[in-house]
C-alpha cells in the first residue's frame, strides 16, 4: 500500500473516531434527556441541563483542538506536514 | 508605536484598541454620573464603535484579488477565531438568544448543541480540506471538484438562498438596534445600519471584512459577558456565575412550583401585543422529546457545516494546519457567549421571579408594577406588558409578557445597573449582528462575481475590472437585503433556522462527498444540490400552508428530508452514471494530503 493510502487510512480512522465521541455528546446523551436530568451533575446543575448549557459545548471545543493534534501527528508521520509556522 | 508589519502586530493593535473601548466605556460612566442622558450614551456608543469599523475598512483597502477574497491567507489562526466566531454570532445569537432560553427552556437549547456541535463537522469533515484547495469561495470546490459550469452555477444558487435569507435577519437586527439606539424611524434606520455594513467590505473585501470582523468580536464579548458578571454579582448569584448559578436554577424549579403554570383563556390571550410571551415552560426541565431535541440539534449542525459565509473564514489561514486549529478557536470563542446565554437567562428571570429579590414583580400588586420605571420604558418600546387577567389586583405568573429581546436588552436596566451597560449592550448588539451581515453579503457578492461573472461570464476580466464588479454586487444584494427587511417578513430567528436547513439541503452532502468519496462525480452533483434545495424547499412551502409533515420534521428541520433526498440521489445518480475521470481522481488524491502546492494558483 503507498504512502498515500496507509495516510489516508488512519486519517479516516481518526475521523471514525471523532464522529464517535461527537456523536455520544451531541446526539447519544439526549436520546436519555429526562432521565439523566433527574441525576446531579457538575456544580450542582441538573444533568442534561448541564449539558446543553457547558457540558457539550466545552467538550466540543476540546475535542477539535485534540483533533487538530492527532491529525498532524498523522501528518508528521507520513512526511505530509507543511512547513512553516501558523 | 507600531514597527514592522501589520500581521506581527496584531496583538498590540488590538491590545491597544480593547485598552481603548475600556476606557471609552469608563468615559461614558463618568458621563453618566455628570449627567449625560441616556440618549446621548447609547448614540456615542453605536457612533463610536462604527465610526471605529470604518477607519479598519478604510485602512483595508486592497487592489489585490487574494487579499480581495481571502484576505492574502495570512490571517494567524487565534485571530481567524475571533473573526469566524463574530462572523458566527448573529443579531440572533447576541439579542434574541437568551430569551429563546428563558421562554423555551430545553426544546430550545437543541440551539446551542447543534450551533457549536456543528464545528466538530466542519473541523473533521471540510475546513482543512477545502483549504488546501486553494479555492476562493465556496462553488469555487464544488465547480473545480466535479468539473463544469452548472455544478459551479448550482452552487452558487444555494449558496444565495441560503445566505440571502440569513442577511435579511442581520440587517434587520441593526435596523432595529440602530433605530432604538439613534431613536430615527425602523424604515430609515436600516439602511443606516446597511450603510455601516458596506463602509467595512467595500474597500477591503475579505481583508477589511477580516479585521473589523476582529474588532467587533473584543465589542460584543465585553458587551455580553460584562452585565451577566455584574448582575449575579449585584444579586449576590456568585461572583463567577457559569459555575455558581445551581442554587438559583433549582430556586426557579422552587418558584414555578410555587405559582404553577396557569393557561391564559385565549380572549385574554388575545390583548396581548403580539411578539409578547409569558413564561410557561419549567426553566431546567426536560421538555421536548428525544427527537424533537435531537433532530433539531442535527439541522443545526448539518447546516453549520454547510454555510458558505463560515466555510470561507478557513480559506484565509495561512496553512492547512492552521485551518484546523482555527476551527478550534473559533468555537472557543463562540463558547464564551454561548455558554453565558443560559446563565443570563437563569438571573433574568430570578430577578423577575423572586419575590425576596427588590426587583422580583411576580406577586406584586399590578398598580405598584405599572408605576415602575422600568416597567414603562419597556411598555413604551412594546417588549413589557402586564394585565390583570383574575382581577385580583396581584400579578400572577401567567400575567407577564415579556419579548425575547427583552431579556438580554432590559435585564441590565431591570438589575439597576447603570445605563452606560444599556449603551454598551446595544453597541455589542450592532457589532454581532453587522460581522454577520459583512461576512453574508460577502460571501454572495464573492460567489457571483468570481464564479459566475469571472469564472463563466468573462474570463478574461483584468483584476481591476473583477473587483469593481464585486464591489458593486455588494453595494446591490445590501440594498436589496435592507429593502426585504424594512418589510418585516419573518421574526430574526425564523429566518435564521431556515437559512441552515437551506444550507445543508443543498451543499452538505456535495461537500462532504467531494472530499470524502472519490466515486461521486458532477451528475451526482448537480443531482444532489438541486433535488436537494428543491425538496427541502418543497417540505417548507407544504409545512407552511397547512401539511402536515412526516416523521416530526417541522418547518424548522425541514433540512434533514432536504439532505437526506441530497443524499440519495447523489449516490444513486452518481453509481449509474460513469466514475470522475483520472485527473479529478487525482485531484481528490492531492487534497487529502495537507502539504504541497494548492489545487487552484494563488491568484486564479
Amino acid at each position: 500500500m503507498s504512502k498515500q493510502a496507509q495516510h489516508w487510512e488512519k486519517t479516516r480512522g481518526l475521523l471514525m473516531m471523532t464522529l464517535a465521541i461527537w456523536f455520544v455528546f451531541s446526539i447519544g446523551i439526549f436520546l436519555f434527556g429526562a432521565e439523566m436530568n433527574e441525576v446531579t451533575g457538575p456544580f450542582g446543575y441538573p444533568l442534561t441541563y448541564w449539558f446543553t448549557c457547558q457540558g457539550s459545548l466545552g467538550i466540543f471545543v476540546i475535542l477539535i483542538f485534540w483533533f487538530a493534534n492527532r491529525q498532524e501527528k498523522i501528518d508528521e508521520e507520513f512526511g505530509f506536514s507543511e512547513r512553516g509556522d501558523d | 508605536m507600531i514597527k514592522g508589519n501589520f500581521i506581527d502586530n496584531l496583538p498590540r493593535v488590538y491590545g491597544i484598541y480593547t485598552g481603548g473601548f475600556l476606557g471609552f466605556i469608563i468615559i461614558m460612566a463618568i458621563g453618566e454620573q455628570m449627567g449625560m442622558t441616556a440618549k446621548t450614551i447609547g448614540i456615542c456608543f453605536v457612533a463610536f464603535t462604527v465610526a471605529i469599523y470604518a477607519i479598519i475598512g478604510y485602512l483595508s483597502r486592497t487592489a489585490q484579488a487574494d487579499a480581495y477574497y481571502v484576505a492574502g491567507r495570512q490571517v494567524p489562526t487565534v485571530f481567524n477565531g475571533m473573526a469566524t466566531a463574530a462572523d458566527w454570532m448573529s443579531g440572533a445569537s447576541f439579542v434574541a438568544m437568551a430569551g429563546g432560553i428563558y421562554f423555551k427552556g430545553y426544546g430550545y437549547m437543541a440551539l446551542l448543541v447543534g450551533w457549536t456541535g456543528g464545528y466538530v463537522l466542519v473541523a473533521s469533515l471540510l475546513a482543512p480540506y477545502l483549504r488546501k484547495f486553494g479555492c476562493y469561495t465556496v462553488p469555487d470546490f464544488i465547480g473545480t471538484r466535479y468539473g463544469g459550469n452548472l455544478t459551479r452555477f448550482l452552487a452558487v444558487v444555494v449558496l444565495t438562498v441560503a445566505s440571502f435569507t440569513y442577511v435579511t435577519a442581520q440587517i434587520n437586527a441593526t435596523g432595529t438596534i440602530a433605530s432604538v439606539a439613534l431613536d430615527i424611524p425602523f424604515q430609515y434606520a436600516v439602511y443606516v445600519g446597511l450603510i455601516s455594513i458596506l463602509l467595512c467590505s467595500m474597500l477591503g473585501g475579505m481583508r477589511g471584512v477580516t479585521w473589523t470582523q476582529v474588532a467587533q468580536y473584543i465589542v460584543l464579548i465585553i458587551a455580553y459577558l460584562l452585565p451577566v458578571f455584574w448582575i449575579s454579582n449585584k444579586i449576590g448569584a456568585g461572583f463567577f456565575p457559569h459555575f455558581m448559578l445551581a442554587d438559583e436554577v433549582a430556586r426557579i424549579g422552587e418558584l414555578e412550583q410555587q405559582f404553577g403554570f396557569v393557561k391564559n383563556a385565549a380572549a385574554d390571550l388575545k390583548t396581548v401585543p403580539k411578539g409578547l410571551a409569558g413564561i410557561t415552560k419549567a426553566h431546567s426541565a426536560v421538555n421536548a422529546t428525544p427527537w424533537g431535541f435531537i433532530s433539531l440539534a442535527l439541522a443545526m449542525m448539518m447546516g453549520t457545516a454547510s454555510l458558505p459565509h463560515v466555510m470561507m473564514r478557513y480559506f484565509t489561514t495561512p496553512s492547512v494546519k492552521a485551518a484546523r486549529k482555527s476551527v478550534g478557536w473559533s468555537l472557543f470563542f463562540i463558547f464564551l457567549l454561548y455558554s453565558s446565554a443560559p446563565m443570563l437567562a437563569t438571573l433574568s428571570k430570578l430577578s423577575l421571579m423572586d419575590p425576596n429579590l427588590s426587583t422580583g414583580i411576580i406577586g406584586k400588586s399590578i398598580a405598584d408594577v405599572q408605576a415602575i420605571d422600568w416597567y414603562q420604558n419597556w411598555n413604551q418600546a412594546n417588549l413589557m406588558f402586564v394585565s390583570d387577567f383574575n382581577g385580583n389586583g396581584t400579578l400572577e405568573l401567567n400575567e407577564f409578557f415579556m419579548g425575547g429581546k427583552a431579556v438580554v436588552l432590559a435585564t441590565p436596566e431591570i438589575a439597576g445597573l447603570p445605563y452606560v451597560i444599556s449603551g454598551l449592550v446595544a453597541a455589542g448588539g450592532m457589532a454581532a449582528a453587522m460581522s454577520t451581515a459583512d461576512g453574508l453579503i460577502l460571501a454572495i457578492a464573492n460567489a457571483i462575481s468570481h464564479d459566475v461573472y469571472y469564472k463563466i461570464i468573462d474570463p478574461k476580466a483584468e483584476t481591476a475590472k473583477r473587483l469593481l464588479v464585486a464591489r458593486v454586487l455588494l453595494v446591490v444584494i445590501g440594498f436589496a437585503g435592507a429593502t426585504i427587511a424594512a418589510m418585516e417578513i419573518q421574526g430574526i430567528l425564523g429566518s435564521v433556522i431556515w437559512a441552515f436547513d437551506f444550507a445543508m439541503s443543498g451543499l452538505f452532502f456535495p461537500l462532504v462527498l467531494g472530499v470524502w468519496w472519490k466515486r461521486a462525480n458532477k451528475e451526482g452533483a448537480i443531482a444532489g444540490m438541486a433535488l436537494g434545495l428543491i425538496s427541502g424547499m418543497g417540505y417548507l412551502i407544504w409545512v407552511r400552508s397547512g401539511g402536515s409533515g412526516f416523521l416530526g420534521i417541522t418547518q424548522l428541520t425541514f433540512g434533514i428530508f432536504g439532505s437526506a433526498v441530497s443524499l440519495v440521489s447523489m449516490v444513486v445518480v452518481s453509481l449509474i452514471t460513469s466514475e470522475p475521470s483520472a485527473a479529478t481522481q487525482r485531484m481528490v488524491d492531492e487534497v487529502r494530503v495537507p502539504s504541497g502546492k494548492s489545487i487552484l494558483g494563488k491568484q486564479h
